[in-house]
């Protein structure tokens, strides 16, 4: 039996373990307890503190004095180091360090099981793969757990680890795996926007039912280090009793706060380049971490015209060394608030295309800065999902999108009043344009601990405690299917989509089996192009879309595959199959081919990476 | 721990009883023994055998968490960097522009290690009461120092004390006495 039920927020730049007691017969209120991880500082210093950042950085065998990289629970470590240690040195050592993994874990573009990080390193520096780099994160976070409660390991818990809500079905995956790589076999997987809105019910305890009642819609904003991620969740009434569903997800946005202190620090190197002075690498980064500290200082204060930056020198000469310079109150201004979350209509989308499925080979930021614009494209869109669906709980009747009627904010980015605002009067323009009422924030919320102590209370929730938000998964599956048409050169038959998993599977259950009959050659590995879809809410298993492409509702993700394993002579025969889609427990897609005629079962990898 | 039996704590008059019998015993029989418990039984303190000396570290291992302060305040705050340059030649402005990197750096350190607070509460300038029997630890005594306590007098500076201590911990594995390596860029 578990005792403890452990959140654990395996996030883009920082990662965070909260844990519940669960022999507690109520929340924890705002006292949601943390656990400090232990993890290198500086050459062989040991400190403890709540945020292990996501860095991972390999040593080559020289450069530290022997056993000074070892752990308190690993005193011989010496091969990769993990947290704030691989940060702030990888900074002056960058082709050896490896950040944003969670970003390449979930990037089709990429064979993500290969040994690719750091990216585009030297020959000789060791690589591992973002499964790898996303396992030894969680492994250094348990051990740490081990190291504290000896009597209770990880293992044995009740662990709940969150991911982006739009994490598509492979990532999600992968994820499942990296967990099962670090000695976690079992997790159960939540998103994060959802542990978000967790974490700010157990803080508000009762008081919860005063700021949110049936008919709002909530609309989560989370703004992490890397990734922007939005999600919708409707408060209904049912038989007197409150109830949560999560109504929708938004895509993945690789745009984040460190985008915006990025974006600072560029403004100012330009400034200090045309004055003659350049910055190394390393104090380019050192300015980045003054901007962060102006951009806190000037936020907090609204009277501030502008805030020194100092950016010392690497040598001994401190004051000989160090350069000056300001961040000004109209620079914040125009490159964060109005560059970061612009005053648009909500007519105005994206200036890029969503990603479209070609491989990629680096990461794909955002191409657009705007956070308001994704927000636009996301409600938008959405509100032609729900319109056209049947039983959407939601009403969305003369909404050109959807109307929130209340926001959640997370990430340590919205610790800027200002930019909390922001998002708050853009919303309030649009829905005063579209006929809606204005939102309100809802207070209160913890914005940078928030992710990992929801996870841990979700994990008390699932126990049968509290209020629980439904949902099921936000995305509808397809597999491509090709139809038969007389070859012509140099043209590819037109794919159409067979939908195998709908919208809103709860875990643990299966979807129907398609009617469609697929053929498959014993021995010879058989692919299908995989897609999904976050508006189709309407398909029904077996629907079959035509020609995909040019469908901007669907969305290609990598491929999945399977080998049926050849026994004795049947090698090369023909077998035929149907397709299932299962969510699990965990919270992962499991897709199976099952004999038509017979019973054979065969489980159908996710692809990790896109088809070349 | 309790793990043998000179911790036993002779609470009860029965074990005491067995001591007292095995002690007139063992000193009627054996001289060794009425040589070994003389000096317990004697009223001079000198008798009583000291500890042994621990083996005298060097300087550095023995000082390591002072050195190992420094080079923490020199890496987040770069501390020794600063103290060992010569100012005279720069401006009050290069001079405060790198005081802001000591401050802010050095400031982190200590807010991290330590749990700094005022030992009094009262604001500086106010006139306040030191009563009698008061920690001379904590309260210094200056100017008209004569009479007895309770004393009134002007609160000139606060004091600081820490409630909490909180050093990172350090590997054996290193040499205290590297305040800062050097850093050669490949």
């Amino acid at each position: 039996m578990p005792r403890y039920s452990v959140g654990i927020d395996l996030g883009t730049t920082n990662s965070a373990v909260s844990y519940f007691n669960l022999g507690d017969a109520q929340g924890r209120g705002s006292q949601q307890t943390m656990l400090g991880m232990a993890q290198l500082t500086a050459v062989g210093t040991i400190e403890e503190k709540p945020l292990l950042p996501s860095f991972l950085y390999l040593p080559s065998e020289q450069e530290f004095p022997a056993g000074s990289l070892g752990l308190p629970w690993d005193k011989k470590r010496k091969d990769i180091v993990v947290g704030e240690f691989a940060r702030s040195h990888g900074a002056k050592v960058p082709m050896r360090v490896i950040a944003s993994a969670k970003s390449w874990l979930c990037h089709a573009g990429v064979n993500r099981l290969d040994a690719i990080l750091p990216w585009q390193a030297p020959e000789d520096v060791q690589r591992i793969s973002p499964l790898e780099v996303s396992a030894r994160y969680l492994s250094h976070m348990r051990e740490s757990w081990d190291h504290q409660f000896k009597d209770a390991p990880l293992a044995e818990q009740e662990v709940v680890l969150t991911v982006p809500a739009s994490f598509d079905a492979a990532a999600r995956d992968l994820t499942k795996q990296a967990a099962d790589k670090a000695g976690l076999p079992n997790i159960t997987l939540l998103e994060e926007p959802q542990a978000a809105f967790y974490a700010w019910c157990e803080a508000m305890g009762e008081g919860f039912r005063k700021q949110v009642r049936a008919g709002d819609m909530v609309l989560v904003v989370d703004v992490g280090g890397g990734t922007s991620d939005f999600s919708l969740i409707a408060v209904t009434e049912k038989d007197g009793e409150v109830q949560l569903t999560r109504v929708a997800v938004g895509d993945h946005i690789l745009l984040g706060g460190d985008n915006m202190d990025l974006a600072l620090a560029h403004t100012v190197n330009a400034r200090l380049a045309a004055e003659g002075k350049k910055l190394d690498s390393w104090q380019f980064n050192a300015l980045t971490f003054a901007c962060r500290q102006a951009k806190e200082l000037m936020f907090a204060d609204d009277k501030l015209k502008k805030a020194p930056l100092v950016i010392p020198g690497r040598g001994s000469s401190l004051i000989g060394g160090t350069i000056k310079a300001d961040l000004a109150r109209e620079e914040l201004t125009r490159l964060l608030t109005d560059g970061f979350f612009p005053k648009t209509q909500f007519t105005d989308l994206p200036r890029t295309a969503r990603h479209s499925g070609l491989a990629q080979m680096a990461l794909p930021y955002a191409q657009d800065a705007g956070v308001t614009r994704h927000l636009a494209a996301f409600l938008t869109r959405q509100a032609r999902a729900l319109a056209a669906a049947h039983d959407a709980p939601a009403n969305v009747t003369g909404q050109s999108f959807v109307h929130p009627t209340a926001v959640l904010f997370n990430g340590g980015v919205f610790r800027a009043t200002t930019l909390k605002d922001r998002v708050i009067e853009v919303l309030n323009d649009w829905l005063a344009a579209d006929g809606g009422q204005p939102v309100k924030e809802m207070q209160g919320a913890e914005l940078d601990l928030a992710v990992a102590r929801g996870a841990a209370y979700y994990g008390w929730v699932r126990q049968g405690h509290g209020l629980r938000i439904r949902g099921g998964t936000a995305r509808a599956y397809y597999v491509g299917v090709e139809t038969a048409m007389p070859a012509v050169p140099g043209m590819e038959p037109p794919i159409k989509a067979l939908c195998v998993a709908p919208f809103g599977m709860e875990e643990g259950t299966q979807a129907d089996v398609p009617p469609q009959e697929f053929g498959l050659v014993v021995g010879e590995p058989t692919r299908f192009r995989f897609f999904s879809s976050s508006v189709r809410r309407e398909d029904r298993v077996g629907t079959l879309l035509e020609d995909v492409s040019g469908n901007d509702e669907l969305e290609e993700v990598a491929p999945i595959e399977t080998t049926l394993p050849a026994k004795g002579s049947n090698e090369g025969k023909l077998v035929p199959v149907n397709l299932q889609a299962v969510v699990t427990e965990v919270g992962t897609l499991e897709l199976r081919c099952l004999e038509r005629s017979g019973p054979g079962k065969w489980k159908l990898e996710l692809n990790v990476r896109m088809k070349e | 721990m309790v793990g043998n039996n000179q911790a036993q704590t002779y609470s009860s008059f029965g074990a005491r009883l067995a001591l007292a019998v095995k002690c007139f015993l063992r000193t009627l029989s054996n001289a060794e023994t009425a040589q070994r418990i003389a000096p317990l039984l004697s009223d001079r303190p000198e008798a009583v055998p000291a500890p042994q000396p621990e083996p005298e570290l060097p300087p550095e291992r023995k000082h390591a968490s002072g050195l190992y302060m420094l080079s923490l305040l020199q890496r987040e705050g770069r501390l020794i960097d600063f103290l060992q340059e010569d100012v005279t030649s720069f401006s009050d402005a290069d001079v405060g522009a790198a005081a802001r990197v000591v401050h802010a750096g050095c400031r982190k350190v200590i807010a991290g290690c330590l749990a700094l607070e005022p030992i009094l509460k009262e604001a500086e300038g106010a006139t306040i009461q030191v009563p009698a029997g008061f920690d001379a630890q904590r309260i210094r005594l200056t100017g008209n120092v004569a009479g007895q306590p309770p004393f009134r007098g002007a609160l000139k500076h606060h004091g600081w004390v820490t409630a909490t201590v909180r050093l990172p911990s350090v590997s054996d594995a290193l040499d205290p006495r590297v305040i800062a390596p050097a850093e050669v860029e490949l």
